[in-house]
């Protein structure tokens, strides 16, 4: 299959720290993909530096065969990648709604600066994000202000202002971290429906059942580079991948419990 | 709905009171000491409303407006003189002004921009010494005397009444403005910026972009608005056309009334501009800035008890009075518990056929 989105050999460096040390991932299209490695392997920085807000020192990303390492976030945006974040990013004085259409307006950006002015410019797309809200389960909040909502909720807005601009790749950083299961259950409903209306997905998430549970094709990351790439009951088996992560965290859940 | 409407019906109606009070006002108080306040507050709400277009939505506090006040009153003093302009032709001029100051926030904006926060604020600052430093070096601007502007040839008795709708007209301009650009796309886009610019760049808003337009359209209204109190009151040097506390008094305009609002820097202007003009003709407070002082513990005050500003936090207070003690937010546990009857039957619309409506707090045009 495809590769829609392909890192090479990211390399990105923190002053002394070298965050990202050779990240190599692809993701095929139609798919979702699963990002994982131990806190500090360096997952969340290739999200920045593939979705532009970061820079790589080093290596190339790929988008549909394209080049766009080191596009500006709303070029990245524009191209068809969208994301959300570890600890999510709302705009928390703007309405529910609101958010929604800020995202909206990258569909059609303005002819010319007068046209910014125009109301019409963008209430076509009210009915657009109100259909998204109801999909996510959030439309009655839909004139509330963002930044009165709970965690889950917000989980949902940004997924759901997310697909406002209908990209084919969405980044999900740890979609599940934080809400309740019931919560993720909803998540998780609503990824599958829209992996089978064809999106794409790369999904990091420290919550192994979602992961293994979800995605087609996992990578791990550890100290910024991929020790491994494959189907969930490959990387379950994985020495080195156990070793790396999923003993170590097995180790201090058993550690936990003493 | 109907409710909707009677309250949308009440604020076009108290419009309406407002602007016809505005127009009344020079007719009801002819005293040119009151009429000289009207000018000068109808100024100060172009120049708080003017800040606000771009501070109050962009979240990017200026503390260097008087960059284009200033460089206003200087443009129209100088094309005034050189090209021998005279009388009421000289508010032709104008347009050339707000040009002046849109050229000018250009190259500034570019430049401070690029910083955020605290830093973009010392920029501005650093911008408005280098203006007032050129305004008393170069020889075109008059030096350290500054200029005079040209004669008028208006009755000393009602002089203040043609300036003051000519102030009011743009006072009313400004909020209209400001109006436009929060319903639109363009204030959405700077609001996204004032919560979270990199999250806005990443959902696509060219922020520079957007930013920098802000900011030439407020410097050119402020250009303007500066080239009227110019010639309003007859001369301009720099320590008047770049005076740092009018930076100042402007910001806490917009503080005292609720920056990001559009009615809040009205009211600070409405309240501060007469209120220092009054108290500086009271003896008791004439001479020893007990004004500065009173003014100072007024910000005070409304800083500790409505950080916001009077504004946004009296819809606040509506709001709760409204709701009588009810959430006037739907409670995240019954959106969640909606969501988990839909993940278990796999609907996709979770809360459809909601039993509740939700009380918005805020976040519309205010």
């Amino acid at each position: 299959m495809t590769a829609l989105l392909r890192t090479e050999g990211i390399k990105k460096a923190y002053g002394g720290v070298q965050a990202l040390n050779g990240a190599t991932l692809e993701v095929a299209e139609g798919t979702v993909a699963g990002l994982i490695g131990p806190n500090g392997s360096g997952k969340t920085t290739l999200f920045n530096v593939i979705t532009g807000y970061e820079r790589a020192d080093e290596g190339q990303v790929y988008f549909g065969g394209k080049a766009i390492t080191n596009a500006a976030p709303d070029k990245v945006f524009a191209t068809g990648i969208g994301r959300t974040f570890q600890l999510t990013r709302i705009f928390a004085r703007l309405t529910v709604l609101e958010n929604m259409l800020v995202a909206a307006q990258t569909k059609d950006q303005p002819r010319n600066v007068l046209s910014w002015f125009g109301k019409d410019a963008w209430t076509h797309h009210h009915r657009h994000a109100m259909d998204l809200l109801k999909f996510v389960g959030i439309e009655r909040h839909a004139n509330v202000l963002a930044g009165s909502l709970s965690y889950g909720q917000r989980k949902l807005l940004e997924l759901a202002y997310v697909l406002v601009a209908d990209p084919q790749v969405i980044l999900l950083d740890e979609p599940a971290g934080g809400v309740n299961p019931t919560l993720i259950n909803h998540i998780t409903d609503r990824i599958r429906e829209l992996n089978s209306q064809g999106k794409t997905f790369l999904i990091v998430e420290h919550n192994m059942e979602f992961v293994m549970g979800l995605c087609a094709n996992i990578t791990v990351l550890e100290s910024g580079a991929s020790v491994a790439s494959g189907p969930p009951d490959i990387i379950r088996t994985n020495k080195r991948v156990l070793d790396a992560y999923l003993g170590a965290d097995l180790e201090e859940d058993s550690d936990d419990d003493q | 709905m109907n409710a909707e409407k009677s309250e949308r019906a009440l604020k076009h109606a108290a419009l309406i009171v407002l602007v016809a009070a505005a127009i009344a006002f020079p007719k009801v108080f002819t005293n040119p000491a009151v009429t000289n306040y009207g000018v000068l507050a109808m100024i100060f709400v172009t120049v708080a409303t003017a800040w606000n277009i771009f501070s109050g939505y962009s979240g990017y506090i200026s503390l260097g407006h008087a960059v284009f006040y200033g460089s206003g009153a200087y443009a129209l003093g100088i094309a005034a003189r050189d090209w021998h302009v005279g009388g009421t032709t000289v508010f032709a001029l104008l347009p050339l002004v707000a040009v002046v100051g849109a050229v000018i926030a250009v190259p500034v904006g570019l430049i401070a921009l690029r910083v955020r926060r605290h830093t973009f604020i010392v920029i501005t600052i650093a911008f408005f010494f280098i203006f007032q430093l050129m305004a008393f070096n170069f020889s075109f601007t008059g030096g350290s005397s500054g200029l005079n502007s040209p004669f008028l040839t208006w009755p000393a008795s009602g002089y203040n009444t043609p300036f003051y709708y000519i102030a009011l007209a743009f006072a009313i301009g400004a909020i209209a403005i400001s109006w436009l650009v929060r319903r639109s796309r363009f204030g959405l886009q700077l609001r996204a910026i004032r919560d979270d610019e990199d999250r806005a760049r990443g959902l696509g808003v060219r922020t520079m972009r957007v930013k920098l337009s802000a900011f030439i359209l407020s410097g050119a209204l402020t250009a303007m608005i500066g080239a009227v109190w110019f010639y309003y009151i007859n001369q301009v040097a720099p320590q008047t056309g770049f005076d740092p506390l009018f930076d100042l008094t402007v910001v806490l305009m917009a503080f005292i009334g609720g920056y990001g609002s559009i009615a809040g820097p009205v009211l600070g202007a409405l309240i501060i501009e007469p209120g220092t003009l009054w108290l500086n003709t009271q003896p008791q407070f004439s001479g020893g800035y007990l004004s500065e002082i009173l003014l100072g513990g007024i910000f005070l005050l409304v800083v500790l008890f409505m950080p916001r500003g009077i504004i946004p936090t009296g819809g606040e207070w509506i709001t709760r009075l409204r709701t009588r003690g009810r959430p006037a937010v739907v409670p995240a546990m019954a959106m969640d518990a909606a969501s988990g009857a839909a993940a278990s039957s796999g609907s996709g619309s979770a809360t459809s056929g909601s039993e509740s409506t939700t009380s918005v707090s805020s976040g519309g045009t205010r």
